[in-house]
Protein backbone atom coordinates (compact mmCIF):
# COMPACT_ATOMS: atom_id res chain seq x y z
CA UNK A 1 0.00 0.00 0.00
CA UNK A 2 1.17 3.47 -0.83
CA UNK A 3 2.15 5.69 2.08
CA UNK A 4 2.08 9.47 1.89
CA UNK A 5 5.25 11.15 3.06
CA UNK A 6 5.20 12.88 6.43
CA UNK A 7 5.79 16.20 4.68
CA UNK A 8 2.75 15.66 2.43
CA UNK A 9 0.54 14.93 5.42
CA UNK A 10 1.89 17.95 7.29
CA UNK A 11 1.22 20.16 4.26
CA UNK A 12 -2.37 18.94 4.00
CA UNK A 13 -2.87 19.41 7.72
CA UNK A 14 -1.54 22.94 7.47
CA UNK A 15 -3.84 23.79 4.56
CA UNK A 16 -6.79 22.42 6.52
CA UNK A 17 -5.63 24.24 9.65
CA UNK A 18 -5.54 20.97 11.60
CA UNK A 19 -3.09 20.26 14.38
CA UNK A 20 -2.08 16.59 14.30
CA UNK A 21 0.15 14.59 16.62
CA UNK A 22 2.73 12.03 15.53
CA UNK A 23 0.40 9.07 15.94
CA UNK A 24 -2.32 10.68 13.83
CA UNK A 25 0.24 11.61 11.20
CA UNK A 26 1.38 8.01 10.86
CA UNK A 27 -2.21 6.74 10.69
CA UNK A 28 -3.15 9.36 8.06
CA UNK A 29 -0.15 8.43 5.91
CA UNK A 30 -1.72 5.04 5.38
CA UNK A 31 -5.36 6.10 5.24
CA UNK A 32 -4.80 8.96 2.79
CA UNK A 33 -2.51 6.73 0.76
CA UNK A 34 -5.25 4.13 0.50
CA UNK A 35 -7.80 6.76 -0.58
CA UNK A 36 -5.51 8.13 -3.27
CA UNK A 37 -4.75 4.63 -4.49
CA UNK A 38 -8.45 3.89 -4.71
CA UNK A 39 -9.24 7.06 -6.61
CA UNK A 40 -6.26 6.43 -8.89
CA UNK A 41 -8.16 3.46 -10.29
CA UNK A 42 -10.17 5.99 -12.28
CA UNK A 43 -7.02 6.57 -14.27
CA UNK A 44 -7.39 3.08 -15.75
CA UNK A 45 -10.54 4.08 -17.61
CA UNK A 46 -9.94 5.03 -21.22
CA UNK A 47 -11.29 8.60 -21.47
CA UNK A 48 -9.87 9.44 -24.87
CA UNK A 49 -12.41 11.59 -26.67
CA UNK A 50 -14.57 12.11 -23.57
CA UNK A 51 -15.15 15.71 -22.66
CA UNK A 52 -14.15 16.56 -19.07
CA UNK A 53 -17.15 16.70 -16.80
CA UNK A 54 -17.40 18.60 -13.57
CA UNK A 55 -20.96 17.76 -12.75
CA UNK A 56 -22.85 14.50 -12.55
CA UNK A 57 -25.91 16.06 -14.10
CA UNK A 58 -25.65 17.45 -17.61
CA UNK A 59 -27.06 20.87 -16.94
CA UNK A 60 -25.93 24.43 -17.28
CA UNK A 61 -26.02 27.27 -14.81
CA UNK A 62 -29.41 28.80 -14.21
CA UNK A 63 -29.40 32.54 -13.86
CA UNK A 64 -31.29 34.57 -11.31
CA UNK A 65 -32.85 37.97 -11.99
CA UNK A 66 -31.15 40.85 -10.20
CA UNK A 67 -33.98 41.37 -7.72
CA UNK A 68 -33.42 41.75 -3.97
CA UNK A 69 -34.84 39.12 -1.66
CA UNK A 70 -35.00 38.91 2.12
CA UNK A 71 -31.95 39.46 4.31
CA UNK A 72 -31.21 38.14 7.76
CA UNK A 73 -31.62 40.42 10.78
CA UNK A 74 -28.18 41.35 12.14
CA UNK A 75 -28.83 39.49 15.43
CA UNK A 76 -29.65 36.33 13.52
CA UNK A 77 -26.71 36.68 11.14
CA UNK A 78 -24.27 37.11 14.01
CA UNK A 79 -26.19 34.81 16.37
CA UNK A 80 -23.65 32.02 16.11
CA UNK A 81 -20.63 34.19 16.77
CA UNK A 82 -18.65 33.75 19.95
CA UNK A 83 -18.18 37.49 20.34
CA UNK A 84 -19.92 40.36 18.57
CA UNK A 85 -18.95 44.02 18.80
CA UNK A 86 -20.62 46.90 16.98
CA UNK A 87 -22.47 44.37 14.85
CA UNK A 88 -19.24 42.70 13.69
CA UNK A 89 -17.97 39.16 14.21
CA UNK A 90 -15.01 39.58 16.53
CA UNK A 91 -11.82 37.72 15.60
CA UNK A 92 -8.24 38.06 16.85
CA UNK A 93 -6.45 40.95 15.13
CA UNK A 94 -5.60 39.84 11.63
CA UNK A 95 -2.75 42.22 10.98
CA UNK A 96 -0.18 42.26 13.74
CA UNK A 97 0.77 45.74 14.86
CA UNK B 1 16.09 56.15 -15.63
CA UNK B 2 18.83 57.14 -18.04
CA UNK B 3 22.13 55.34 -18.00
CA UNK B 4 24.75 57.38 -16.27
CA UNK B 5 28.45 56.68 -16.48
CA UNK B 6 28.19 53.11 -17.67
CA UNK B 7 25.62 52.13 -15.09
CA UNK B 8 23.00 49.58 -15.96
CA UNK B 9 19.72 50.96 -17.20
CA UNK B 10 16.72 49.22 -15.78
CA UNK B 11 13.39 48.62 -17.39
CA UNK B 12 10.31 48.08 -15.23
CA UNK B 13 7.82 45.42 -16.23
CA UNK B 14 4.35 45.88 -14.78
CA UNK B 15 1.13 43.92 -14.92
CA UNK B 16 -2.03 45.09 -13.20
CA UNK B 17 -4.89 43.11 -11.71
CA UNK B 18 -7.84 45.37 -11.13
CA UNK B 19 -10.96 44.32 -9.30
CA UNK B 20 -13.96 46.09 -10.76
CA UNK B 21 -17.11 46.06 -8.65
CA UNK B 22 -20.05 45.38 -10.92
CA UNK B 23 -23.01 47.73 -10.55
CA UNK B 24 -25.75 45.27 -9.67
CA UNK B 25 -28.66 45.56 -7.27
CA UNK B 26 -27.87 42.23 -5.59
CA UNK B 27 -24.89 40.06 -4.81
CA UNK B 28 -23.32 37.60 -7.25
CA UNK B 29 -24.75 34.38 -5.86
CA UNK B 30 -27.44 35.51 -3.44
CA UNK B 31 -30.48 37.81 -3.84
CA UNK B 32 -29.12 40.08 -1.12
CA UNK B 33 -29.00 43.83 -1.83
CA UNK B 34 -25.67 45.53 -2.49
CA UNK B 35 -25.38 48.84 -0.65
CA UNK B 36 -22.59 51.01 0.65
CA UNK B 37 -22.64 52.19 4.24
CA UNK B 38 -25.46 49.90 5.42
CA UNK B 39 -25.40 48.84 9.10
CA UNK B 40 -22.70 46.24 9.77
CA UNK B 41 -23.76 42.70 8.77
CA UNK B 42 -27.23 43.79 7.68
CA UNK B 43 -26.74 42.53 4.11
CA UNK B 44 -26.50 38.78 4.53
CA UNK B 45 -28.52 35.62 4.06
CA UNK B 46 -27.63 31.95 4.52
CA UNK B 47 -25.83 31.88 1.14
CA UNK B 48 -23.65 34.88 1.95
CA UNK B 49 -22.85 33.41 5.36
CA UNK B 50 -21.92 30.07 3.81
CA UNK B 51 -24.44 28.10 5.84
CA UNK B 52 -24.54 24.36 5.18
CA UNK B 53 -27.00 23.48 2.46
CA UNK B 54 -27.35 27.02 1.11
CA UNK B 55 -27.04 26.95 -2.66
CA UNK B 56 -25.71 29.80 -4.79
CA UNK B 57 -27.67 31.11 -7.79
CA UNK B 58 -25.84 33.36 -10.21
CA UNK B 59 -26.99 36.90 -10.93
CA UNK B 60 -27.87 37.49 -14.59
CA UNK B 61 -27.00 41.18 -14.32
CA UNK B 62 -23.47 40.32 -13.22
CA UNK B 63 -23.06 38.07 -16.24
CA UNK B 64 -24.41 40.73 -18.59
CA UNK B 65 -22.00 43.30 -17.13
CA UNK B 66 -19.03 40.95 -17.50
CA UNK B 67 -19.98 40.08 -21.07
CA UNK B 68 -20.32 43.78 -21.85
CA UNK B 69 -16.86 44.44 -20.49
CA UNK B 70 -15.58 41.45 -22.45
CA UNK B 71 -17.04 42.72 -25.71
CA UNK B 72 -15.82 46.26 -25.12
CA UNK B 73 -12.29 44.92 -24.66
CA UNK B 74 -12.48 42.73 -27.79
CA UNK B 75 -12.00 39.67 -25.60
CA UNK B 76 -12.63 36.10 -26.62
CA UNK B 77 -15.69 35.16 -24.60
CA UNK B 78 -16.03 31.52 -23.68
CA UNK B 79 -19.28 29.87 -24.69
CA UNK B 80 -18.81 27.68 -21.60
CA UNK B 81 -16.88 28.89 -18.62
CA UNK B 82 -16.78 27.61 -15.11
CA UNK B 83 -16.77 28.77 -11.53
CA UNK B 84 -14.08 27.41 -9.25
CA UNK B 85 -13.56 27.42 -5.54
CA UNK B 86 -10.41 29.19 -4.42
CA UNK B 87 -9.64 27.99 -0.93
CA UNK B 88 -7.98 29.99 1.76
CA UNK B 89 -8.70 30.80 5.35
CA UNK B 90 -9.27 34.37 6.26
CA UNK B 91 -11.88 35.77 8.64
CA UNK B 92 -13.51 37.85 5.90
CA UNK B 93 -14.27 34.74 3.85
CA UNK B 94 -17.22 32.93 5.44
CA UNK B 95 -17.17 29.76 3.33
CA UNK B 96 -13.44 29.09 3.53
CA UNK B 97 -13.33 29.58 -0.23
CA UNK B 98 -14.05 32.31 -2.71
CA UNK B 99 -16.12 31.57 -5.78
CA UNK B 100 -13.93 32.65 -8.67
CA UNK B 101 -12.91 31.42 -12.09
CA UNK B 102 -9.64 29.64 -12.63
CA UNK B 103 -8.68 27.72 -15.74
CA UNK B 104 -11.78 28.60 -17.72
CA UNK B 105 -12.35 32.34 -17.26
CA UNK B 106 -15.17 34.10 -19.07
CA UNK B 107 -12.94 36.41 -21.14
CA UNK B 108 -9.42 36.09 -22.52
CA UNK B 109 -7.02 37.91 -24.81
CA UNK B 110 -8.77 41.26 -24.83
CA UNK B 111 -7.25 44.72 -24.99
CA UNK B 112 -7.93 48.18 -23.67
CA UNK B 113 -7.03 51.27 -25.66
CA UNK B 114 -5.16 53.84 -23.66
CA UNK B 115 -4.30 57.37 -24.71
CA UNK B 116 -0.96 58.52 -23.38
CA UNK B 117 0.28 62.01 -24.21
CA UNK B 118 -1.74 62.27 -27.39
CA UNK B 119 -0.98 58.82 -28.77
CA UNK B 120 -3.20 55.76 -28.75
CA UNK B 121 -1.74 52.59 -27.21
CA UNK B 122 -3.20 49.15 -26.76
CA UNK B 123 -2.75 47.35 -23.47
CA UNK B 124 -3.17 43.59 -23.86
CA UNK B 125 -5.35 41.79 -21.35
CA UNK B 126 -4.68 38.24 -20.24
CA UNK B 127 -8.16 37.68 -18.90
CA UNK B 128 -11.28 39.01 -17.27
CA UNK B 129 -12.97 36.67 -14.85
CA UNK B 130 -15.94 36.77 -12.55
CA UNK B 131 -15.66 36.34 -8.81
CA UNK B 132 -17.23 37.37 -5.55
CA UNK B 133 -15.82 39.90 -3.12
CA UNK B 134 -14.80 39.08 0.43
CA UNK B 135 -16.07 40.87 3.53
CA UNK B 136 -14.38 43.75 5.24
CA UNK B 137 -12.18 43.68 8.31
CA UNK B 138 -12.20 46.58 10.71
CA UNK B 139 -9.06 46.44 12.78
CA UNK B 140 -9.27 47.62 16.34
CA UNK B 141 -6.24 46.95 18.50
CA UNK B 142 -6.11 43.30 19.59
CA UNK B 143 -9.26 42.40 17.65
CA UNK B 144 -10.71 42.74 14.18
CA UNK B 145 -14.42 43.02 13.49
CA UNK B 146 -15.77 41.25 10.42
CA UNK B 147 -18.47 42.92 8.33
CA UNK B 148 -19.91 40.67 5.62
CA UNK B 149 -21.98 43.32 3.83
CA UNK B 150 -19.47 43.33 0.98
CA UNK B 151 -19.07 39.55 0.95
CA UNK B 152 -20.45 38.11 -2.26
CA UNK B 153 -20.60 41.37 -4.21
CA UNK B 154 -19.86 40.59 -7.88
CA UNK B 155 -16.47 41.58 -9.25
CA UNK B 156 -14.69 41.34 -12.53
CA UNK B 157 -10.97 40.87 -12.16
CA UNK B 158 -9.30 42.50 -15.14
CA UNK B 159 -5.75 41.21 -15.62
CA UNK B 160 -3.27 42.76 -18.04
CA UNK B 161 -0.37 40.98 -19.64
CA UNK B 162 2.97 42.22 -18.26
CA UNK B 163 3.10 44.91 -20.92
CA UNK B 164 3.27 48.15 -18.96
CA UNK B 165 6.71 49.74 -18.77
CA UNK B 166 6.35 52.65 -16.37
CA UNK B 167 4.27 53.87 -13.47
CA UNK B 168 2.88 56.56 -15.79
CA UNK B 169 1.63 53.92 -18.22
CA UNK B 170 0.08 51.97 -15.36
CA UNK B 171 -1.70 55.09 -14.18
CA UNK B 172 -2.90 55.93 -17.70
CA UNK B 173 -4.22 52.38 -18.04
CA UNK B 174 -6.09 52.67 -14.74
CA UNK B 175 -7.63 55.93 -15.90
CA UNK B 176 -8.67 54.35 -19.20
CA UNK B 177 -10.19 51.34 -17.44
CA UNK B 178 -12.02 53.61 -15.01
CA UNK B 179 -13.46 55.57 -17.93
CA UNK B 180 -14.37 52.47 -19.83
CA UNK B 181 -16.30 50.74 -17.03
CA UNK B 182 -18.22 53.92 -16.26
CA UNK B 183 -19.02 54.58 -19.90
CA UNK B 184 -20.31 51.01 -20.16
CA UNK B 185 -22.31 51.43 -16.97
CA UNK B 186 -20.94 48.15 -15.59
CA UNK B 187 -19.37 49.86 -12.58
CA UNK B 188 -20.22 53.03 -10.72
CA UNK B 189 -16.52 53.81 -10.57
CA UNK B 190 -16.59 55.50 -7.19
CA UNK B 191 -12.99 55.14 -6.05
CA UNK B 192 -13.77 56.30 -2.54
CA UNK B 193 -16.04 53.29 -2.19
CA UNK B 194 -13.40 50.92 -3.50
CA UNK B 195 -15.20 50.18 -6.76
CA UNK B 196 -11.82 49.72 -8.48
CA UNK B 197 -9.03 48.10 -6.50
CA UNK B 198 -5.63 47.43 -7.93
CA UNK B 199 -2.87 44.90 -7.32
CA UNK B 200 0.33 45.37 -9.30
CA UNK B 201 2.97 42.85 -10.31
CA UNK B 202 6.24 44.70 -10.65
CA UNK B 203 9.67 43.54 -11.72
CA UNK B 204 12.69 45.20 -13.28
CA UNK B 205 15.19 43.87 -15.77
CA UNK B 206 18.17 45.21 -17.63
CA UNK B 207 17.16 47.05 -20.75
CA UNK B 208 17.38 44.63 -23.64
CA UNK B 209 17.03 41.54 -21.46
CA UNK B 210 14.52 39.02 -22.74
CA UNK B 211 13.72 37.35 -19.45
CA UNK B 212 11.64 39.02 -16.76
CA UNK B 213 13.11 39.80 -13.37
CA UNK B 214 11.66 38.36 -10.19
CA UNK B 215 8.28 39.88 -9.65
CA UNK B 216 6.80 41.30 -6.52
CA UNK B 217 3.07 41.55 -6.02
CA UNK B 218 1.95 44.85 -4.56
CA UNK B 219 -1.39 44.58 -2.85
CA UNK B 220 -3.77 47.05 -1.34
CA UNK B 221 -3.38 49.87 -3.83
CA UNK B 222 -6.93 50.73 -2.98
CA UNK B 223 -6.81 54.35 -3.95
CA UNK B 224 -6.37 55.55 -7.48
CA UNK B 225 -3.79 58.15 -6.67
CA UNK B 226 -1.60 55.53 -5.03
CA UNK B 227 -1.13 53.57 -8.24
CA UNK B 228 1.69 55.73 -9.51
CA UNK B 229 3.33 56.29 -6.13
CA UNK B 230 3.21 52.62 -5.13
CA UNK B 231 4.67 51.39 -8.42
CA UNK B 232 7.34 54.09 -8.57
CA UNK B 233 8.33 53.26 -5.03
CA UNK B 234 8.58 49.55 -5.80
CA UNK B 235 10.58 50.09 -8.99
CA UNK B 236 13.06 52.25 -7.09
CA UNK B 237 13.26 49.69 -4.27
CA UNK B 238 14.05 46.84 -6.65
CA UNK B 239 16.67 48.84 -8.54
CA UNK B 240 18.30 49.72 -5.23
CA UNK B 241 18.37 46.05 -4.23
CA UNK B 242 19.82 44.98 -7.58
CA UNK B 243 22.40 47.75 -7.76
CA UNK B 244 23.46 46.88 -4.24
CA UNK B 245 24.30 43.41 -5.54
CA UNK B 246 21.24 41.80 -3.96
CA UNK B 247 18.41 39.70 -5.28
CA UNK B 248 14.78 40.72 -5.48
CA UNK B 249 12.75 38.21 -3.50
CA UNK B 250 9.52 36.89 -4.88
CA UNK B 251 7.02 38.12 -2.35
CA UNK B 252 3.83 39.98 -1.72
CA UNK B 253 4.12 43.46 -0.32
CA UNK B 254 1.36 45.52 1.19
CA UNK B 255 1.22 49.15 0.15
CA UNK B 256 0.71 51.66 2.94
CA UNK B 257 -0.64 54.72 1.21
CA UNK B 258 -0.47 56.91 4.29
CA UNK B 259 3.19 56.23 5.02
CA UNK B 260 4.06 55.93 1.32
CA UNK B 261 5.93 52.66 1.82
CA UNK B 262 5.38 48.98 1.18
CA UNK B 263 5.81 46.20 3.70
CA UNK B 264 6.59 42.57 3.08
CA UNK B 265 3.79 40.13 3.90
CA UNK B 266 6.35 37.33 4.08
CA UNK B 267 5.64 34.69 6.64
CA UNK B 268 1.90 35.14 6.50
CA UNK B 269 1.16 32.64 3.80
CA UNK B 270 4.08 30.88 2.14
CA UNK B 271 3.56 29.72 -1.40
CA UNK B 272 -0.18 30.04 -1.83
CA UNK B 273 -1.94 26.77 -2.49
CA UNK B 274 -5.51 27.63 -3.24
CA UNK B 275 -6.60 24.09 -4.14
CA UNK B 276 -8.81 25.31 -6.95
CA UNK B 277 -11.58 22.96 -7.90
CA UNK B 278 -14.66 23.34 -10.07
CA UNK B 279 -17.52 24.43 -7.82
CA UNK B 280 -19.89 21.47 -7.67
CA UNK B 281 -22.76 23.80 -6.75
CA UNK B 282 -22.42 25.69 -9.99
CA UNK B 283 -22.77 23.94 -13.37
CA UNK B 284 -20.99 25.43 -16.39
CA UNK B 285 -21.85 29.02 -17.25
CA UNK B 286 -23.10 29.20 -20.81
CA UNK B 287 -23.02 32.34 -22.92
CA UNK B 288 -24.93 31.83 -26.13
CA UNK B 289 -24.96 33.84 -29.34
CA UNK B 290 -28.28 35.36 -28.44
CA UNK B 291 -26.92 36.86 -25.21
CA UNK B 292 -23.77 38.09 -26.98
CA UNK B 293 -25.85 39.81 -29.66
CA UNK B 294 -28.19 41.37 -27.11
CA UNK B 295 -25.30 42.78 -25.08
CA UNK B 296 -23.40 43.89 -28.18
CA UNK B 297 -26.43 45.97 -29.16
CA UNK B 298 -26.14 47.93 -25.91
CA UNK B 299 -22.47 48.91 -26.31
CA UNK B 300 -21.97 52.66 -26.43
CA UNK B 301 -19.18 54.38 -28.32
CA UNK B 302 -16.08 53.55 -26.26
CA UNK B 303 -14.22 56.41 -24.57
CA UNK B 304 -10.98 55.80 -26.50
CA UNK B 305 -12.86 55.85 -29.82
CA UNK B 306 -14.75 58.92 -28.74
CA UNK B 307 -11.53 60.71 -27.92
CA UNK B 308 -10.12 59.79 -31.33
CA UNK B 309 -13.26 61.12 -33.01
CA UNK B 310 -13.11 64.40 -31.11
CA UNK B 311 -9.44 64.94 -31.93
CA UNK B 312 -10.24 64.24 -35.58
CA UNK B 313 -13.03 66.83 -35.33
CA UNK B 314 -10.43 69.44 -34.46
CA UNK B 315 -10.46 69.51 -30.67
CA UNK B 316 -7.25 70.12 -28.77
CA UNK B 317 -6.09 66.80 -27.28
CA UNK B 318 -6.29 67.98 -23.68
CA UNK B 319 -9.83 69.26 -24.20
CA UNK B 320 -10.90 66.02 -25.88
CA UNK B 321 -9.25 64.04 -23.10
CA UNK B 322 -11.00 65.98 -20.38
CA UNK B 323 -14.37 65.90 -22.13
CA UNK B 324 -14.28 62.12 -22.60
CA UNK B 325 -13.44 61.55 -18.94
CA UNK B 326 -17.15 61.51 -18.28
CA UNK B 327 -19.71 60.12 -20.69
CA UNK B 328 -22.37 62.66 -19.71
CA UNK B 329 -19.94 65.48 -20.41
CA UNK B 330 -19.05 64.01 -23.80
CA UNK B 331 -22.77 63.58 -24.55
CA UNK B 332 -23.28 67.28 -23.81
CA UNK B 333 -20.44 68.14 -26.18
CA UNK B 334 -21.88 65.92 -28.91
CA UNK B 335 -25.32 67.51 -28.51
CA UNK B 336 -23.78 70.98 -28.82
CA UNK B 337 -21.68 70.03 -31.85
CA UNK B 338 -24.74 68.51 -33.50
CA UNK B 339 -26.38 71.96 -33.24
CA UNK B 340 -23.30 73.80 -34.56
CA UNK B 341 -21.21 71.30 -36.52
CA UNK B 342 -18.61 73.84 -37.62
CA UNK B 343 -17.83 75.02 -34.11
CA UNK B 344 -16.63 71.85 -32.38
CA UNK B 345 -13.34 73.30 -31.23
CA UNK B 346 -14.87 76.52 -29.94
CA UNK B 347 -17.62 74.60 -28.14
CA UNK B 348 -15.04 72.38 -26.46
CA UNK B 349 -12.99 75.38 -25.39
CA UNK B 350 -16.03 77.04 -23.89
CA UNK B 351 -17.09 73.93 -22.01
CA UNK B 352 -13.61 73.43 -20.60
CA UNK B 353 -12.78 77.05 -19.80
CA UNK B 354 -16.15 78.54 -18.90
CA UNK B 355 -18.87 75.98 -18.31
CA UNK B 356 -16.84 73.64 -16.08
CA UNK B 357 -15.63 76.61 -14.07
CA UNK B 358 -19.21 77.78 -13.71
CA UNK B 359 -20.26 74.30 -12.58
CA UNK B 360 -17.47 74.17 -10.02
CA UNK B 361 -17.44 70.39 -9.76
CA UNK B 362 -21.17 69.84 -10.11
CA UNK B 363 -22.24 67.34 -12.78
CA UNK B 364 -22.97 68.52 -16.30
CA UNK B 365 -26.63 67.59 -15.73
CA UNK B 366 -26.78 70.68 -13.51
CA UNK B 367 -25.58 72.95 -16.32
CA UNK B 368 -27.53 76.22 -16.37
CA UNK B 369 -26.76 76.46 -20.10
CA UNK B 370 -28.30 73.95 -22.47
CA UNK B 371 -26.01 72.30 -25.02
CA UNK B 372 -27.89 73.94 -27.89
CA UNK B 373 -27.57 77.36 -26.22
CA UNK B 374 -23.81 76.95 -25.85
CA UNK B 375 -23.66 75.88 -29.50
CA UNK B 376 -25.44 79.12 -30.47
CA UNK B 377 -22.86 81.14 -28.55
CA UNK B 378 -19.93 79.29 -30.11
CA UNK B 379 -21.40 79.75 -33.59
CA UNK B 380 -21.91 83.47 -32.94
CA UNK B 381 -18.25 83.79 -31.98
CA UNK B 382 -17.02 81.69 -34.90
CA UNK B 383 -19.05 83.59 -37.50
CA UNK B 384 -17.86 86.94 -36.12
CA UNK B 385 -21.21 88.12 -34.78
CA UNK B 386 -19.53 88.82 -31.46
CA UNK B 387 -15.97 88.83 -30.23
CA UNK B 388 -14.73 86.11 -27.89
CA UNK B 389 -14.29 88.74 -25.21
CA UNK B 390 -17.92 89.80 -25.39
CA UNK B 391 -18.80 86.11 -25.52
CA UNK B 392 -17.90 85.93 -21.85
CA UNK B 393 -20.42 88.64 -21.04
CA UNK B 394 -23.03 86.88 -23.13
CA UNK B 395 -22.22 83.60 -21.40
CA UNK B 396 -22.64 85.20 -17.97
CA UNK B 397 -26.04 86.52 -19.04
CA UNK B 398 -27.01 83.10 -20.40
CA UNK B 399 -26.17 81.59 -17.02
CA UNK B 400 -28.12 84.29 -15.20
CA UNK B 401 -31.21 84.36 -17.40
CA UNK B 402 -31.31 81.05 -19.19
CA UNK B 403 -31.87 82.97 -22.46
CA UNK B 404 -30.29 81.97 -25.78
CA UNK B 405 -27.05 83.56 -26.99
CA UNK B 406 -28.52 85.25 -30.08
CA UNK B 407 -31.41 86.72 -28.12
CA UNK B 408 -29.01 88.27 -25.61
CA UNK B 409 -26.71 89.59 -28.34
CA UNK B 410 -29.59 91.36 -30.09
CA UNK B 411 -31.21 92.62 -26.92
CA UNK B 412 -27.97 94.04 -25.52
CA UNK B 413 -26.73 95.35 -28.86
CA UNK B 414 -23.54 93.37 -28.61
CA UNK B 415 -23.26 92.53 -32.28
CA UNK B 416 -19.73 93.11 -33.46
CA UNK B 417 -19.16 96.21 -35.59
CA UNK B 418 -17.70 94.84 -38.76
CA UNK B 419 -18.35 97.72 -41.13
CA UNK B 420 -14.86 99.19 -41.85
CA UNK B 421 -16.32 102.64 -42.52
CA UNK B 422 -18.06 102.70 -39.15
CA UNK B 423 -14.89 101.63 -37.37
CA UNK B 424 -12.87 104.20 -39.32
CA UNK B 425 -15.29 106.96 -38.29
CA UNK B 426 -14.95 106.00 -34.64
CA UNK B 427 -11.16 105.89 -34.98
CA UNK B 428 -11.04 109.33 -36.55
CA UNK B 429 -13.03 110.79 -33.69
CA UNK B 430 -10.60 109.32 -31.17
CA UNK B 431 -7.52 110.59 -33.00
CA UNK B 432 -9.11 114.05 -33.28
CA UNK B 433 -9.78 114.04 -29.53
CA UNK B 434 -6.22 113.08 -28.68
CA UNK B 435 -3.95 115.26 -30.88
CA UNK B 436 -0.99 115.24 -28.46
CA UNK B 437 -0.77 111.39 -28.32
CA UNK B 438 -1.23 111.23 -32.09
CA UNK B 439 1.74 113.52 -32.54
CA UNK B 440 3.89 111.50 -30.12
CA UNK B 441 2.96 108.29 -31.95
CA UNK B 442 3.87 109.77 -35.28
CA UNK B 443 7.15 110.95 -33.73
CA UNK B 444 8.02 107.30 -33.08
CA UNK B 445 6.39 106.33 -29.81
CA UNK B 446 4.93 103.08 -31.15
CA UNK B 447 3.68 101.92 -27.78
CA UNK B 448 0.89 104.50 -27.97
CA UNK B 449 -0.91 102.33 -30.51
CA UNK B 450 -2.22 100.31 -27.58
CA UNK B 451 -3.69 103.45 -26.08
CA UNK B 452 -5.57 104.29 -29.28
CA UNK B 453 -6.84 100.75 -29.80
CA UNK B 454 -7.95 100.68 -26.17
CA UNK B 455 -9.86 103.94 -26.65
CA UNK B 456 -11.52 102.53 -29.73
CA UNK B 457 -12.54 99.34 -27.94
CA UNK B 458 -13.87 101.37 -25.06
CA UNK B 459 -15.83 103.71 -27.31
CA UNK B 460 -17.40 100.76 -29.09
CA UNK B 461 -18.24 98.90 -25.92
CA UNK B 462 -15.87 96.14 -26.96
CA UNK B 463 -17.86 95.48 -30.08
CA UNK B 464 -15.09 96.04 -32.60
CA UNK B 465 -12.98 93.06 -33.48
CA UNK B 466 -9.62 93.76 -31.78
CA UNK B 467 -7.66 92.94 -34.95
CA UNK B 468 -9.84 95.25 -37.04
CA UNK B 469 -9.50 97.97 -34.39
CA UNK B 470 -5.73 97.67 -34.44
CA UNK B 471 -5.45 97.60 -38.24
CA UNK B 472 -7.78 100.55 -38.68
CA UNK B 473 -6.01 102.65 -36.07
CA UNK B 474 -2.58 101.87 -37.43
CA UNK B 475 -3.57 102.84 -40.96
CA UNK B 476 -5.24 106.05 -39.79
CA UNK B 477 -2.28 107.17 -37.70
CA UNK B 478 0.08 106.38 -40.55
CA UNK B 479 -1.90 108.85 -42.55
CA UNK B 480 -3.49 106.36 -44.87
Amino acid sequence: MKLLSRAEVDELAHLARLAIDDGTRERLRGELGAILEHVAMLGEVDTAGVEPMTHAVAMTLRLRDDVPGPTLPVEVATGGAAVVADGGFVVPAVIRE
Amino acid sequence: MAAAGGRVTWEPVIGLEVHVQLATATKAFAPVPVAYGAPVNSLTDPIVLGMPGALPTFNRAALVAAVKLGLATRSQIRARSRFARKHYFYPDLPKGYQISQHDEPLCEHGAIDVWIAGARHTVALARIHLEEDAGKLNHDGPISRVDLNRAGVPLCEVVTEPVLRSAEQAFAYMKALHRLVRALGVCEGDLEKGHLRCDANVSVRKVGAAAFGTRVELKNINSFRFVKAAIEHEIARQIRVLEGGGQVERETRLWDGVAGISQSMRGKEEVADYRYLPDPDLPPLVVDAELLAAVQATLPELPADRLARLVAAGLAFDDADLLTSDAALADYLDAAVAAAPGSARTIATWIVNELLRELGGRPIADSPVAATALAELAAAIDDGTISGKLGKDVFAKMVATGDGARAIIEREGLRQITDPAAVRAMAEAIVAANPRQAEQYRAGKDSLLGFFVGQLMKASGGRVNPQLASDTMKALLAGA
